[in-house]
């Protein structure tokens, strides 16, 4: 029943929602920022880094680090906690924990599959992988050549095995279909978390649904940007695009006939949430719609935390873990090329 | 008809002294502990500076279930025997009636008001983590969340003062 949940959600959950939310308070703040911005060198960053909670995972890093090295040990961090929650959740917040990494083995499943496809080595490409999306018999990808042994040798017995329906073709693997199929699959993905959110009702329901809309429709705008120009066809860009969010049905309509970017200015436009996103951009340029579409991902992170007893909090905090990841990516390259003039181009503050 | 009737002869048919004991039980209630205290486990887990702070919610949840052991003792001394002819009387009834719904009152008034004290700690605990400032601001809405169980208390009290077992008239 909504609003009684907070009667019974502690008995379950109580433990939980309490360790993600001091997990919150110690991501890094703007101040953090701003030191790490004025380092010279990645020593520094590491020394401002071992003041905070990356501190342990990070002391034991040999001088010349790479911003690679740097990355690896925070997206560590992440996988420990995460980890941590889940041995201790029951059902059904240990299914909606299992539920936020599947994004993550898509996305490693799409880099195994492209890597082989441009002969690089397996071991290589699994030590890319994303930690959370680790899956057992993953490096079987590697024996694959068309969508059909996929899923029939490998995929058959992950999660992800029911999001295949769509998209089994006997065609081999190139470029073009391993992006369609990484669209097929991420849109199954979110329908399917979508439903399960729902069927959880509640606090929970509601801001999944709010956030899970904001996700698919910011995908498919990217799929409108990045397919402009190829050979994809509209109604094969109208398929990969979610059936659920603020731009269904009648923004898709649009979104599938648009031809250049201002064409998807001009649609996005008409929905006043995304007017103030696209109001930022004046020129089209497409890493700053990518931050501004990070910024106000951001924002509504935040505000899920306002709520008790629900557990959109947990994937909040994830996503803005992984924000604050790739924040400090951004540092450490911008440090290590010399370029800090462009450091605060793409750093989106949490807090 | 003769259906219609079965409940209310029923209800006549069984003791007073059941309804009085069922009563006793219920009033002791159920308490608020474990909402407030999963919580304040997990956020002390961050900031471990909030657990003895913290124990005050605990305590107000467990005054609580004092209210409802008080009420049960002096329920219980409510209690007397009436001589076997009299039992189902509609005196001895209706003091069988009023303990049971004295028990009631304070039982669910001291259920919703734990239940009650036991969110807002689980809340104080959270905010306290974050932000220590906030402790004794949330800890006054705890305080007016209590006064729930004492309305419960009070009201129940005043109900079985007044019931009067018929053994002493008939003697």
């Amino acid at each position: 029943m909504y609003g009684f949940e907070a009667m019974t959600f502690n008995i379950h959950g109580g433990y939980l929602e309490a360790i993600v939310r001091g997990h919150r308070s110690s991501l890094l703040t703007a101040a953090d920022y701003n030191n790490l911005c004025q380092c010279e060198s990645l020593d520094d960053i590491k020394m401002h880094l071992s003041a905070t909670e990356y501190g342990p995972y990070l002391q034991n890093e040999p001088s010349p680090l790479h911003t690679t090295t740097i990355v690896e040990k925070c997206t560590l961090k992440l996988v420990d906690e995460y980890k941590h929650m889940l041995c201790q959740a029951t059902e059904p917040l240990s299914t909606f924990l299992e539920y936020i990494t599947y994004g993550h083995m898509i996305d490693n499943v799409v880099l195994i599959v492209t890597g082989t496809l441009h002969e690089r080595d397996v071991h290589e490409l699994l030590d890319k992988c994303h930690p959370l999306g680790m899956f057992d018999s993953i490096a079987t990808l590697a024996v694959a050549t068309n969508m059909r042994e996929l899923y029939r040798l490998v995929l058959v017995d992950t999660p992800l095995a029911p999001y295949f329906s769509e998209c089994i073709t006997s065609e081999d693997l190139d470029d073009m279909n391993i992006e369609i199929m990484r669209n097929t699959l991420y849109k199954a993905y979110l329908e399917d978390f979508n439903r399960f959110c729902q069927t959880l009702g509640g606090a929970t329901a509601e801001i999944m649904s709010d956030l899970l809309a904001f996700e698919a429709d910011r995908r498919a705008v990217n799929i409108t940007i990045n397919s402009i120009g190829t050979e994809l066809t509209r109604d094969d860009r109208r398929k990969l695009y979610s059936n659920f969010g603020l731009l269904y049905p009648y923004g898709h309509e649009e979104l599938a006939i648009c031809e250049d970017i201002e064409q998807v200015r001009g649609v996005m436009e008409k929905y006043p949430p995304y007017q103030s996103i696209f109001a930022k951009v004046s020129y089209g340029e497409s890493q700053l719609l990518d931050n501004a579409f990070y910024v106000e991902e951001v924002k509504r992170l935040c505000l899920a935390f306002e709520q008790q007893f629900h557990y959109a909090v947990f994937f909040a905090y994830i996503r803005l873990r992984e924000q604050e990841i790739r924040n400090l990516m951004w540092i450490s390259e911008c440090v290590a090329q010399n370029q800090k003039s462009r450091v605060h181009d793409s750093v989106v503050f949490i807090f | 008809m003769v259906d219609s009737s079965s409940w209310s002869r029923a209800l006549v048919q069984i003791s007073p002294y059941t309804f009085s004991a069922i009563g006793i039980a219920i009033s002791i209630g159920v308490s608020g502990i474990y909402i407030t205290g999963s919580s304040l486990i997990g956020a002390a887990i961050k900031a471990p500076r909030i657990t003895s702070k913290n124990l005050i919610s605990v305590i107000f949840c467990e005054a609580v279930a004092i209210y409802g052991v008080i009420v049960a003792i002096i329920l219980q001394t409510k209690l007397e025997s009436v001589p076997a002819s009299v039992v189902y009387d509609a005196e001895s009834l209706r003091a069988g009636y009023a303990i049971f719904a004295s028990g009631i009152i304070v039982g669910f008034a001291n259920l919703v008001c734990g239940l009650c004290v036991g969110i807002i700690g689980s809340s104080c605990a959270l905010s306290d983590a974050q932000n220590s400032t906030l402790f004794v601001k949330i800890l006054v809405i705890e305080i007016f969340g209590s006064a729930l169980g004492l309305f419960g208390v009070i009201v129940g009290i005043i109900m079985s003062a007044q019931a009067t077992w018929p053994a002493a008239k008939s003697s």
